[in-house]
């Protein structure tokens, strides 16, 4: 049942096309979380964090891409692409599975993606995913949502990696986990298609990519003060 | 011309008797043209869906007896379709695309031929994609072939919707992407710091834990919010202008035409006599303040004697906005337009949780409990079993959470005694403890939701338990058949479903000619739907018996359970769905396929169901 409910949702887009008789209409959307400017001791960044779905409740394709480009150096830091696959398995939480291409300045990578995608009680909005390659990690991203007002929303946000086996050409060491802690205060201007914010955003690695950080002669951690918007439509 | 004839025959043979087939034959020709119109509510203007060029569209006046042809011209680079909503005819007629017919293509024209078998108020508006909630709606007027039970000097069709900026495809992807998109009503870190000053911060804690746990909102009572209600097309600051003469009775057809908002409705100064409620003569009831669902009809009559201006106020159930228009006995005049009441707040008893005994371990009875008069949530299930076992009418007084209860408390025991001043926990226990009689709360909301209509100036408010037929439809029998419907719903990922299941994933409801059956909806859901059957009366159980009324929309709250009757006497395919535009979209609808009939009436339904997704071109 759960696979025929799959599959319908798989050509749906193409059914929709072909006249009046198809039902629900296609899903679709932009969802920038983060677009933004962080500014910071070493070089300032160009920051993006985006989701683009289509299709129905049954199955949704997105595209989700993160970045960081450092203006001093004109080189992407992080740039991963994940063309991911999200199905329901519960009320509130969707199956993944995707792939993810990471090509940043340095080495490429390309894992396979399982995970899961939901809501939490308490209203915290959770991504857990297990990336899968010869270079494997774990990532959980977790943000929540506080409402000072109606239209000003501060949205903490954590996200944690952690690595399972050594990739030292992308300054990786096993077990030694990446740390991001973000605040961000917003304000809706059009709608919720469109809402400044200013922020903090921190990061750090631990262990062994921590040493690797600064056997690079890099800071294992830095604090960026960061002005965006976040885009939705 | 003759299948239609002996179809409509049989029809009004299980209906009403052979009485009004004995009418004269009428026959009128009407043309209605689908276009995109410019709509200007005063906040905004956007483009629209409209007919003859405007929306609303034309009032359609019909009389009863009378064979229509309409014809309708699709201009529109989009398909559409018209459905005539309430009345009683042929299922190829009643314009639910890819059921009833095809729909109607850009550009062409569709002849709707139907005869008129009922009278009363009623209204048309698309069945295809959003038109209707992109303003695709109109009145329908039909005059009775006899005379009606009560008497009136003026009579003025009062159509409300509820405009948005935003088309209606974008609405729903808007909600799929994020459901509270729309809700600008949510609980904020002041509400929350508002709470914990006036409940102690432990009880304003367990609160949120206890809404946070389901991953629900006690504010969600409209999922779409930012519109502005219109008056006859008219905004607030348009004021829609109905004249009388002092001491004229004054008939005002309300007709909810909105997308999604339901509206409270008085006439401060005023009472309103109910006579017809969807279209059907009731025993006149008066109230000073009614409620009408999405889709529902309700005539009434008032009779200002003074020679000033009167506001109509409709104020949206989630107290959002107010549409307003005026009787006044010249143009031009305005009376006092009052804010907007406090926004009511969902409680655990809309949540379901009023059928479960109550003894919540997850719901964090906090140091408060042992109070039950002052209220967070877990405490005033406490309440709430003590109103059960003792007093119903107090049952329905000691409970729901904060603020938004106290309200509703001021405001019932202001009809009995008009001066009480109460802030939130000691207005609980003068209540509970003071033995002041208020008026029992509408039995048809759960007991302690916080949906229970409370009546704005004192008097009377309108419930479905006092809607009774004026002259019964239908005999009166046992139903031969049961059919139980759970309305089901996931807000998060907005989608709406019956028993589970979206009707694009569903099999049609099989009904047999002849038959009576009661449909019992459970509402598992934390949100009010408004069920229409189509082609068939539904006869809610309003615990009338006999004279139970002959509705085409039923409203069903939250945490409640509502039963409706019906005669099954239409044979062919029809649709049955929550009215509210974007619930029905999103999967709250089913196929209804009345199979058998009087030989010659019924239908080849062969192939039927093969296709059965009954929207269309849309958007």
């Amino acid at each position: 049942m759960r696979l025929h409910h799959v599959l319908a949702g798989a050509v749906a887009p193409a059914l929709s096309l072909a006249g009046p008789a198809f039902a629900e209409p296609l899903i679709w959307g932009f969802q920038a979380e983060q677009l933004e400017y962080r500014l910071g001791e070493g070089s300032d960044i160009l920051a993006w964090d985006a989701d683009a779905l289509i299709g129905t409740d049954e199955l949704k394709v997105v595209w989700r891409s993160d970045g960081e480009y450092a203006l001093d150096e004109d080189a992407f830091e992080k740039l991963e692409n994940q063309l991911r696959l999200q199905t329901p398995i519960t009320d509130f939480f969707d199956a993944v599975v995707g792939v993810r291409v990471s090509t940043p300045a340095g080495p490429d990578r390309v894992h396979g993606v399982v995970g899961l995608h939901g809501l939490a009680p308490q209203w915290f909005e959770i991504d857990a995913d297990l990336f899968v390659s010869d270079e494997p990690f774990a990532r959980v991203e977790a943000e929540y949502e506080a409402l000072l007002t109606n239209r000003i929303i501060l949205t903490p946000s954590v996200e944690f990696e952690l690595p399972f086996t050594d990739d030292e050409p992308i300054g990786v060491g096993a077990w030694g986990p990446r740390l991001e802690v973000g605040a961000r205060l917003s304000y809706d201007v059009i709608d919720r298609a469109v809402a400044p914010y200013v922020g903090v955003h921190y990061e750090r690695s631990f262990g062994e990519t921590a040493d690797l950080a600064r056997a690079d002669g890099e800071d294992a951690g830095a604090v960026y003060f960061v002005a965006g918007v976040r885009v939705m439509f | 011309m003759t299948r239609i004839t002996r179809f409509r025959a049989g029809v009004l043979a299980a209906a009403v008797g052979a009485a009004l087939s004995a009418a004269p034959a009428w026959a009128g020709t009407y043309d209605l043209t689908v276009d995109r119109v410019r709509i200007d509510t005063g906040a905004f203007t956007r483009t629209g869906i409209g007919y003859n060029g405007a929306s609303p569209g034309p009032v359609l006046r019909f009389r009863e007896g009378e064979d229509v042809t309409i014809n309708v011209t699709n201009n529109l680079d989009q398909w559409t379709s018209v459905h005539w909503h309430g009345l009683i005819l042929p299922y190829q007629q009643d314009g639910v695309p890819g059921v009833s017919f095809e729909g109607i293509a850009p550009g062409q024209t569709f002849t709707y031929r139907f005869p008129i078998v009922q009278a009363g108020t009623y209204w048309f508006h698309s069945h295809s994609g959003f038109q209707e909630a992109d303003g695709a709606y109109g009145a329908i007027v039909i005059e009775p072939a006899t005379r009606e039970p009560f008497r009136y000097d003026r009579d003025y069709v009062v159509q409300l919707t509820d405009a948005h900026p935003h088309p209606g495809s974008r609405i729903m992807r808007n909600l799929k992407m994020m459901p509270d998109y729309y809700n600008r009503q949510q609980r904020t870190l002041f509400d929350f710091l508002g709470d914990a000053a006036d409940e102690g911060l432990g009880a304003a804690l367990s609160d949120r834990a206890d809404w946070g746990g389901m991953r629900m909102m006690p504010t969600d009572v409209e999922d779409v919010q930012g519109f502005t209600p219109l008056m006859n097309g008219k905004g607030p600051e348009g004021n829609w202008t109905a004249l009388f003469e002092p001491g004229e009775r004054v008939r005002l057809r309300f007709i909810n035409s909105s997308a999604m908002a339901y509206f409270d409705i008085r006439i401060p100064g005023l009472k309103m006599t109910v006579v017809q409620a969807d279209g059907q003569n009731v025993q006149p009831v008066t109230v000073d303040e009614l409620r009408i669902a999405v889709a529902e009809t309700y005539d009434v009559i008032v009779r200002p004697t003074e020679d000033r201006a009167y506001s109509i106020l409709a104020e949206s159930v989630g107290r959002t906005a107010m549409a307003r228009g005026t009787l006044a006995p010249r143009e031009g005049m305005e009376a006092e337009v009052p804010a907007l009441r406090e926004p009511p707040r969902l409680t655990m008893a809309d949540m379901g949780m009023a059928h479960g005994g109550m003894d919540h371990g997850s719901m964090g009875h906090g140091a408060t409990a042992g109070d039950s008069h002052v209220m967070p949530d877990g405490t005033m299930m406490q309440g709430m079993d003590h109103g059960a076992a003792g007093d119903a009418a107090a049952g329905t007084h000691v409970m729901p959470n904060g603020s938004v209860m106290a309200g509703a408390a001021h405001a019932g025991m202001g009809s009995d005694s008009g001066t009480h001043t109460m802030p939130d926990g000691s207005v609980m226990e003068g209540m509970a403890h003071g033995g002041h009689r208020a008026a029992p709360a509408d039995r048809f909301y759960a007991p302690g939701s916080g949906l229970t209509p409370v009546v704005a100036d004192g008097g009377r408010f309108l419930s479905y338990a006092d809607l009774k037929a004026q002259k019964p439809l239908y005999p009166e029998r046992a139903p031969t058949r049961e059919i139980e419907l759970r309305l089901t719903g996931n807000m998060e990922r907005y989608i709406w479903s019956f028993d589970g299941v979206k009707h694009e994933d569903a099999e049609p409801i099989r009904l047999q000619y002849g038959e009576r059956v009661r449909f019992t909806f459970v509402n598992e859901t934390m949100m009010t739907h408004p069920m229409h059957l189509h082609g068939m009366w539904s006869i809610l159980d309003t615990g009338n018996g006999a004279w139970n009324p002959a509705k085409h929309v039923v409203s069903v709250p939250p945490g409640t359970t509502v039963a409706m009757e019906v005669e099954v006497d239409a044979p062919g395919r029809w649709v049955f769905h929550c009215h509210l535009a974007y619930h029905m979209e999103a999967g709250m609808m089913r196929e209804v396929i009345v199979e058998g009939g009087p030989e010659g009436t019924a239908v080849d339904l062969g192939a039927g169901h093969g296709h059965g997704h009954a929207r269309g071109a849309g958007g």
